[in-house]
């Protein structure tokens, strides 16, 4: 159906073409009705930048208070405790907290070589007419509902872990004094360490596309003079522009982290959700985010146990912010700019 | 059954007058227990043209369900795990039965075709406690006689999700078991000691399929759709019975209605014949209505389902509830609400 697009086309065209055919605009003394609406357009929008803040302030509060009583019957020892027995009603936060912590790092140590590795390629060494596709494509992998991450873990990687990469790493690496203890266990297919590789999957398009913005951003200059010095590739990397962006990488890297620190669907998926810390990173465990999406539905009003998956949010919602806002704080030179 | 449903609408045509005004343009909603949900939906596509009534309901869960009847935001509230009588006395809750469903277990061991292994309850409460680890177990092999267990280990599938799957499968182990009684307990969701948690039936479903020598519960309705490979269990009178109909009614009757509430508890009920994982859903109404209509309206809904959503519910592997059952609930809401 060109017909309709072709209108929209011209339409928007012939109205470009009046705009800038007209006068320029009476200036703001002219026209005294104009103040009224600079005044209410000005507060309309210092009311929506206020409200986003009274909105996460509020959030805060409400999840500190609900989750209060599970803080007050549990003391500390809520953050610390492994135990969650809905049955006795005795709940602890602390597997899920290990579990949330174990797969968002263990997540970034899977995601950053590879997401080095793009970002160079990227800016460095792939022919420029392959430099936007490539691009492109990994940005599109952030576009990517969690849900679907989920389901593809569940039903591709989860039986291909099971079958082939556990029982492998089980009677290699499980063998080996020292950090065998880590690699043991049952070929579920599910745990810590599938988790981990799905959310490195996740997050590896925000940390890419994070390292390859700032290494675009090194003055040409810089590098050139290193080349002129006679360094190789790696060596203006390593010497120019790893020094140069060191703030803003690491900066990206946290972006990944407070993403894969709040990630719920497709964890839940794959990790076995287990209220258990095992030493196996094959192990089934849990994670914030995960115990609650599974346990709110059967959380009656006014229980420890709502109160409990309250505190939990509360918690993650902490975590989460401290490391947004470390990001932030590193990143602060780029987005100025 | 088109002219099954024309009578219907029919004889719904001649009755409606006599409900007069409370009969007409019927919308009610409700919300909670995820188990009877494809039924519920059922019977609402059935009784939209057959008494007039458009329920609405949605599954989200039995304690979400618990919570908004006691908040009264919906018309009715429903929930796997039966309340007690003294919550219903506080929440001026009615409760009452619909249907019934059962649980089996299913296996992925190589070799072990449909209903081919032996288990009994004690035994699924030690797979499940971590206690008995490995098929080849010298307590199943000496009830398998004949059948080739691998030496195997056992990986037992849970939901990870708090269900009234959950309840029933625990009621049952803690009914047969002591040491699950006083270690674990029963409950939407309990402390698993051993094994992997999945999300919703499908989940465990899928989890067993995978992973070579797992075991896991679901309800039958999802075992048979899926063609997963269950097993027999003994029952309290000692037989060895497989999951099927006959079992499943055999277990229904035997069950004691009269306690309050209609909280029975039909896990493990004796009987030669009888399935030992059966298990009913409720419903729960204001004693109280906001809207007297709208009450009325969902006792009209689940009478019609009683007299004629049975068929429904079996077509979905769900079991109808007795005649002296339905007969009790019938006289529990004239009780309560008049005639």
């Amino acid at each position: 159906m060109p017909g309709p697009f072709f209108f929209l086309l011209t339409g928007r065209h012939s109205v470009s073409q009046a705009a800038t055919a007209s006068p320029p605009p009476p200036t703001r003394a002219a026209r005294g009705a104009g103040n009224l609406g600079d005044t209410i357009f000005e507060w309309a929008c210092r009311g929506a930048g206020i409200f986003v803040l009274l909105l996460l302030g509020a959030i805060i509060v409400e999840l500190f208070i609900a989750g209060l009583p599970a803080f007050r019957a549990f003391g500390l020892g809520f953050i610390t405790s492994t135990d969650w027995d809905p049955v006795q009603e005795v709940f602890g936060a602390g597997v899920s907290i290990y579990g949330t912590i174990v797969t968002a790092l263990l997540s970034i140590v899977l995601a950053v070589p590879l997401a080095f590795g793009i970002a160079f390629y990227l800016t460095e060494l792939a022919p420029v007419w392959l430099r936007r596709p490539v691009g492109t494509a990994i940005e599109l992998l952030a576009a990517v509902p969690s849900i679907i991450y989920g389901m593809w873990g569940f039903f591709v990687i989860v039986p291909a872990f099971a079958t082939h990469i556990q029982p492998t790493l089980i009677d290699t690496l499980g063998e080996v004094p020292g950090v065998g203890f880590l690699f043991q266990g049952a070929p579920f297919g599910t745990g810590i360490f599938t988790a981990s590789f799905i959310l490195a999957i996740m997050i590896l398009p925000f940390i890419a596309a994070t390292m390859r913005d700032v290494f675009e951003q090194v003055p040409p200059v810089y590098k050139e003079s290193a080349y002129g010095l006679g360094a190789t590739t790696w060596e203006v990397m390593k010497g120019v522009v790893i020094p140069y962006t060191r703030v803003s990488v690491v900066g990206g890297i946290m972006l990944g982290l407070g993403r894969a620190l709040g990630e719920t669907m497709a964890v839940t998926f794959v990790i076995g959700n287990a209220n258990r810390i095992s030493t196996s990173l094959f192990g089934p465990g849990n994670t914030i985010a995960s115990l609650v999406a599974l346990e709110f539905g059967e959380s009656q009003e006014g229980s420890l146990k709502l109160a409990s998956l309250l505190a939990l949010g509360f918690i993650l919602f902490v975590l989460s912010f401290v490391v947004l806002a470390t990001s932030r704080y590193l990143l602060r030179s780029r987005l100025k700019a | 059954m088109n002219r099954r449903s024309i009578l219907l609408g029919a004889g719904a045509a001649l009755i409606l007058p006599a409900f007069g005004a409370r009969a007409q343009g019927g919308q009610i909603t409700g919300a909670g227990a995820t188990f009877p949900n494809p039924v519920y939906q059922k019977w609402a596509e059935a009784a939209r043209s057959a008494i007039n009534v458009q329920v609405n309901y949605q599954s989200v869960g039995s304690g979400a369900g618990i919570n908004q009847i006691r908040n009264r935001t919906v018309d009715f509230g429903a929930t796997d795990a039966p309340l007690n009588a003294q919550q219903l006395t506080d929440g001026n809750l009615l409760q009452f039965p619909t249907v019934m469903g059962s649980l089996v277990a299913i296996v992925n061991i190589p070799g072990i075709e449909n209903d081919q292994l032996k288990l009994t309850g004690p035994i699924l409460a030690d797979i499940y406690l971590g206690k008995i680890t490995r098929w080849n177990d010298p307590r199943i092999v000496a009830i398998n006689a004949g059948v080739n267990l691998p030496n195997l280990a056992i990986a037992p599938a849970y939901r990870a999700d708090g269900s009234g799957t959950t309840f029933v499968w625990a009621s049952y182990l803690a009914d047969v078991s002591e040491e699950w009684k006083t270690r674990v307990g029963v409950g939407t969701s309990v402390r698993f000691p051993a094994g992997t948690g999945a999300r919703g039936n499908e989940g465990v479903a899928g989890t067993v399929r995978q992973v070579r020598g797992a075991i896991g519960y679901v309800e039958n309705a999802y075992a048979i759709t899926n063609r997963l490979v269950t097993t027999q269990i003994q029952n309290k009178d000692g037989n060895f019975v497989k999951p099927e109909h006959e079992t499943f009614m055999a277990a229904a009757g035997a069950a004691d209605w009269s306690v309050p509430g209609f909280a029975a508890n039909i896990v493990n009920t004796p009987g030669a014949k009888s399935w030992p994982i059966v298990a009913p859903t409720f419903i729960l109404l204001p004693t109280n209505p906001t809207d007297a209509a709208r009450s009325a309206n969902v006792r009209r809904f689940f009478d019609w389902a009683f007299k004629d959503g049975d068929r429904l519910a079996q077509e979905l592997e769900y079991i109808p509830l007795p005649q002296a059952t339905k007969d009790a609930v019938r006289a529990a809401w004239s009780r309560q609400f008049g005639a």
